[in-house]
Order: structure tokens, then C-alpha cells, then sequence
């Protein structure tokens, strides 16, 4: 049995380095679209040509759109002082998904860390010192990831932003909405119980 | 494939009993099935046998690598497709199904109740304790043994001390990196010397905790050599009560020496035999065990009062060190937990006097063999 023609293991070999897909899915995923390509392969095609000529990194947030600056940035209604923090694009969709923030943000491109070559100079600190002044924000709102690397970079950023004068506020961890406690790990019901508040 | 299912007689306790066990493709033993319902099992035969292969399959119940600390690949036996340990468990709160295994090359497995479970989680069903040859120098060796007892006994009363020790392990690394590296960033190291003070600070009052609770329960031991224990830091590694000030003092110093050198990462678990007033390292080697089993009994006593289940205890050749009263203590200490104990010997009159499913472990070509004592 042949294998595939060139141009198609070029495909299958583009589809295998995307995150979560390895050799075999990504030559399931490129079957699928052989077997369709009007109703698959031409649409996916078209989609990606239009966002690869469009794609615009924001010049002021960080995140991506097809404008810069962003949508949200462009938008006045979104100045409303504060600037939340996120590691990457994908948690500032994340916040947009769940509609509880109307303000700014600040995509910082990833989290401090020594042991993955990641410094300070990596990130987009600098820019978030420099709009804090320039915007006249009133809260930085640290919404970092849990971990060791998340939370050295919420101290790295407050120390970064003390003398701004800016409230440097973080997400509250603990119970998850709908949670039950019975299915929670020690570390989180801990967190829980040390970030209690009075009713 | 040879089965074998070894059954004990009901035996009543507010413990968590393994009521049933199943081994397969464990080290040695190919298939095992025991029913000790709750029963101590003393495991028999010569050295080589399988006995220390068959308590480490039960280790597997609990949280990590086992009593051996084994690599994961060295667990399955040699050309098998992997290894696998069940348990149903009689608890006081109702009957628990307990399944670990992994196939060759992955990573390890937990279902709780036929559910997915992570790892951490065994430690809320079953808690299990152990004495093995290896810590016989533990009141000798260098800190770190004691170290690990240390997190163990700690860990055995708080489970949330696993994750403290992570995160202090994880900053300590990159700070660690850091000072390799010759930064000089003092914000990067601050930050980080903040997450180590926080999750320095819930380790050290954890392990103070269990200490404390040890000592407790040390107050009702009769007969083995009763301890005082205590945590201590070397004089370098003293943080003087404030870690985040002591890290930050000690840049310059530790960048020379390439590591951290305060925190509780350095800590160490002293023990003075408290009635002789010396320090365990300087007694007898029968000594410094029956200094050991008065700690693990104490352990074992304070969980059991503390959460109602007694844990489950592996001691692996303890007996042949013992004397002879000092070994009926230990049978009669079992009896009183009534907690669910696995025991090996070379020789069936080390268990002279105790209430056990008594099986003879032999060799035959390479697998592990169990025959029921008459």
C-alpha cells in the first residue's frame, strides 16, 4: 500500500503539531476533511486564510483580534478603571464566557517561571506598569492561576505596581459554584476555609 | 493463570478491615487472593520469598510509591502487562471498593468505588502505616530518612500537608534556579520567597502538630522505650520564626552555596529515649527498633482515636528483632487496634501468641507461592 502524496503528509504533519493532536489523530482529522472537502475542507480553508490575513495582536492588551486595538479596548463602556490580569488569550475568553467582567484586560503571554526559562523581560509587565499610569485605573485584578508559577507572578506584579498606588485585588479560590464539599481536594477546601467571609 | 483465595474467620473492629485482597502481576506474585476479613495476616517463609513483594502491593492502597519507594516500571512483574491491587474494605461508614494498577509504561491508577479517584484520595478510605529493614539506621542515617518518616507521620494525620510540600518544593526549586543562574532580580525573589514562607509555615505547623498528637499518644505505651520527640533545624537553617526575612537576608549567602539553606526543607526529627535521657542514635540496635514501633504504635493509637479507624499496619521482619516480651506486646498492641496488620517472618514462632491468618510464602520458578498454615 502507497503512502500518501506529499502535499497530504504535509497536512497530516501540520494537524500533528497542533496542540492536543498527535499522528494518528491528525490523519483521522485530515481523512475527515478529504472525505468532505466541500462541506469541510473548503470552509476550514477559507476560515483560515481569512484569520491568518486578519489576525492582529493588540497593541495594547495583548489579546487577539481582527482589529488593534481590540474590540474591547476600542470600547469607551469598557473603561471603567479596573484591568484584569490573565495569563493567556484563552482566560480572557474565559472571563468574557462568563460575562462577570465589563472592564479591561491585560494579557500577560504566561506565568513566571525560573526552571521553564521564563522571566520578567518575557512577559508583558512593563506595558501593564505603563497603562496603569497612562489609564488612570483605579484596581489591577490579578486573575492568575493557582499554581506556584501563577501566584509568584500575582506578588511579582503587586510588588511591580505598589508604588502606582493602584488596589491590587486577586480571584478568591475555594468552593466552586454547584460544588459539593464531599468532592473537593484538602488544598481547596483549606483555601476555602482561610478566605471565609462573614454573612 | 493459578488462583488462590486464603480466607481468615470475621473478626469485629470499628477499624477499616480489608476484608479481601486481590494481587496480579505484582513483583513475584502472579495472582493472589486473601480474605482475611479484618484479620492480622502473618506472612511466613524464607527470605526471597515474596513476603516484603506482598506488603508492598498492600502499601499500594495508600497515597505514593509504595514501602519501597519503588519505581513504577519495577513494580509489574518482568515481561508482564502491568500490575493491578484490589481491596474491598469494611469501614465504619459502609463497605468501600478499592482498585490501583498500572499497565506497562503508564502512569499509575486509582478507582474509588468504581469511580476514577486521583491518587490522593486513598488517603481518606484506607491510611496505612509501615515499619520495614530499611529504617532500621533511621535514627542514624542522614536527616532526610528522618525527613520522610517525619512527612509520613505528618501526612498520616493531615493529607493537606501533600500539597504544602509541593508548592514549598516547587518555589524552592525555582528559586533554587534562580540563585544558579546569578539573577539578581530582588522581586522575582521575593515573590518567590513568599510562596515558600506560606507553604513553609502550614508544613512546619503540620509536622509540629503530629509531633504533638505523637507524643500524646506515646503517654499510654507500656512496654516498648517511649521517645521524646522533636522537630529540629540545623543552626544555618533557623529562620528565626520569619522565613520570608530570613530567605531574603540569605541571598547573597545562598547564591554562593548554589542552593536555599533556610526552611523547613531542612528539618529533622530528633528522639531521645526518655527515660534513659539518650539520644536514639546512640542506643542498641534492638533499641532504636522498639524505639521505632513505639512511634508507629503511638501513630496508629492517635488515628484511631482521631478518626475512629484504626490504620492498617505493614511490619516487615519487626518480630526478630524484638525479644520475646517485647514481642507479645507487640501481638497484644495489634489485638487492641484491632486494626488490620500484615506481618513477615522468616519463621511461624515469631507469631507464637497472636490471632492470625498465618500463610507460608515460598518460591517455585521464579513466582511467589501462598499455602495456608495448618
Amino acid at each position: 500500500m502507497g503512502r500518501p502524496p506529499r502535499e497530504i503528509e504535509a497536512l497530516i504533519a501540520a494537524f500533528a503539531r497542533l496542540p492536543g493532536l498527535g499522528p494518528r489523530s491528525a490523519r483521522r482529522a485530515v481523512l475527515h476533511l478529504l472525505a468532505r472537502r466541500a462541506q469541510a475542507m473548503e470552509p476550514l480553508a477559507e476560515a483560515l486564510r481569512r484569520v491568518a490575513a486578519t489576525a492582529r495582536d493588540c497593541s495594547v492588551c495583548g489579546s487577539i483580534d481582527t482589529t488593534d486595538p481590540c474590540a474591547i479596548c476600542a470600547d469607551p463602556r469598557r473603561a471603567n478603571g479596573a484591568i484584569c490580569v490573565v495569563e493567556d488569550v484563552a482566560d480572557l475568553w474565559a472571563m468574557e464566557r462568563a460575562g462577570a467582567f465589563a472592564g479591561r484586560y491585560h494579557v500577560l503571554g504566561g506565568t513566571l517561571s525560573a526552571l521553564d526559562a521564563v522571566g520578567p523581560d518575557d512577559l508583558r509587565i512593563p506595558a501593564l506598569v505603563a497603562r496603569v499610569a497612562a489609564e488612570g485605573v483605579g484596581e489591577v485584578i490579578l486573575a492568575l492561576p493557582a499554581t506556584v508559577e501563577g501566584q509568584t507572578t500575582a506578588h511579582y506584579i503587586a510588588e511591580a505596581l505598589a508604588p502606582t498606588g493602584v488596589a491590587v485585588t486577586g480571584l478568591a479560590q475555594g468552593v466552586p459554584v454547584g460544588g459539593e464539599l464531599d468532592w473537593l481536594d484538602d488544598g481547596t477546601i483549606g483555601a476555602a476555609m482561610r478566605a471565609r467571609r462573614r454573612f | 493463570m493459578r488462583r488462590r483465595a486464603v480466607r481468615g474467620s470475621p473478626q469485629a473492629s470499628a477499624a477499616a478491615v480489608i476484608r479481601s485482597l486481590r494481587i496480579a502481576g505484582f513483583r513475584s506474585h502472579a495472582e493472589v487472593r486473601l480474605v482475611p476479613e479484618g484479620r492480622p495476616v502473618a506472612l511466613w517463609g524464607a527470605n526471597g520469598a515474596g513476603k516484603t513483594n506482598l506488603i508492598e502491593a498492600v502499601s499500594m492502597l495508600s497515597p505514593g510509591r509504595g514501602l519501597r519507594a519503588a519505581a513504577p516500571e519495577d513494580l509489574a512483574r518482568r515481561g508482564g502487562p502491568g500490575w493491578k491491587v484490589a481491596a474491598e474494605l469494611a469501614a465504619p461508614g459502609g463497605d468501600r471498593a478499592v482498585e490501583t494498577w498500572a499497565a506497562a509504561g503508564e502512569p499509575r491508577q486509582v478507582r474509588i468505588d468504581g469511580k476514577a479517584a486521583p491518587q490522593a484520595a486513598l488517603a481518606g478510605v484506607l491510611r496505612v502505616l509501615w515499619l520495614t529493614p530499611a529504617m532500621d539506621r533511621l535514627w542514624t542515617e542522614a536527616p532526610e530518612g528522618r525527613r520522610r518518616f517525619l512527612d509520613r507521620l505528618t501526612l498520616s494525620f493531615d493529607p493537606g500537608h501533600a500539597a504544602a510540600a509541593q508548592d514549598y518544593d516547587r518555589a524552592m526549586r525555582e528559586r533554587n534556579r534562580l540563585l544558579r543562574d546569578q539573577v539578581a532580580d530582588a522581586r522575582w525573589y521575593a515573590a518567590l520567597e513568599a510562596q515558600m514562607a506560606a507553604a513553609g509555615a502550614r508544613m512546619a505547623a503540620a509536622r509540629a502538630a503530629a509531633v504533638a498528637r505523637i507524643a500524646r499518644a506515646l503517654a499510654a505505651e507500656a512496654v516498648f522505650p517511649v521517645p521524646d520527640l522533636a522537630v529540629t533545624l540545623p543552626q544555618d537553617a533557623d529562620d528565626g520564626g520569619d522565613l520570608a526575612a530570613a530567605l531574603a537576608a540569605g541571598r547573597r549567602r545562598d547564591m554562593a552555596a548554589g542552593r536555599t539553606l533556610a526552611g523547613p526543607h531542612r528539618a529533622d526529627l530528633s528522639a531521645v529515649w526518655a527515660a534513659k535521657g539518650v539520644p536514639a542514635a546512640l542506643c542498641s540496635t534492638g533499641e532504636q527498633k522498639a524505639l521505632l514501633v513505639s512511634v508507629v504504635l503511638a501513630n496508629a493509637r492517635a488515628l484511631a482515636e482521631d478518626t475512629g479507624q484504626a490504620p492498617a499496619l505493614l511490619l516487615d521482619e519487626v518480630a526478630a528483632h524484638l525479644d520475646p516480651d517485647r514481642r507479645a506486646a507487640l501481638h497484644r498492641a495489634i489485638g487492641a487496634l484491632g486494626c488490620q496488620a500484615f506481618i513477615t517472618g522468616t519463621e511461624p514462632a515469631l507469631f507464637e501468641g497472636l490471632d492470625a491468618l498465618r500463610l507460608r510464602v515460598t518460591e517455585r520458578g521464579g513466582e511467589s507461592v501462598l499455602e495456608a498454615d495448618p
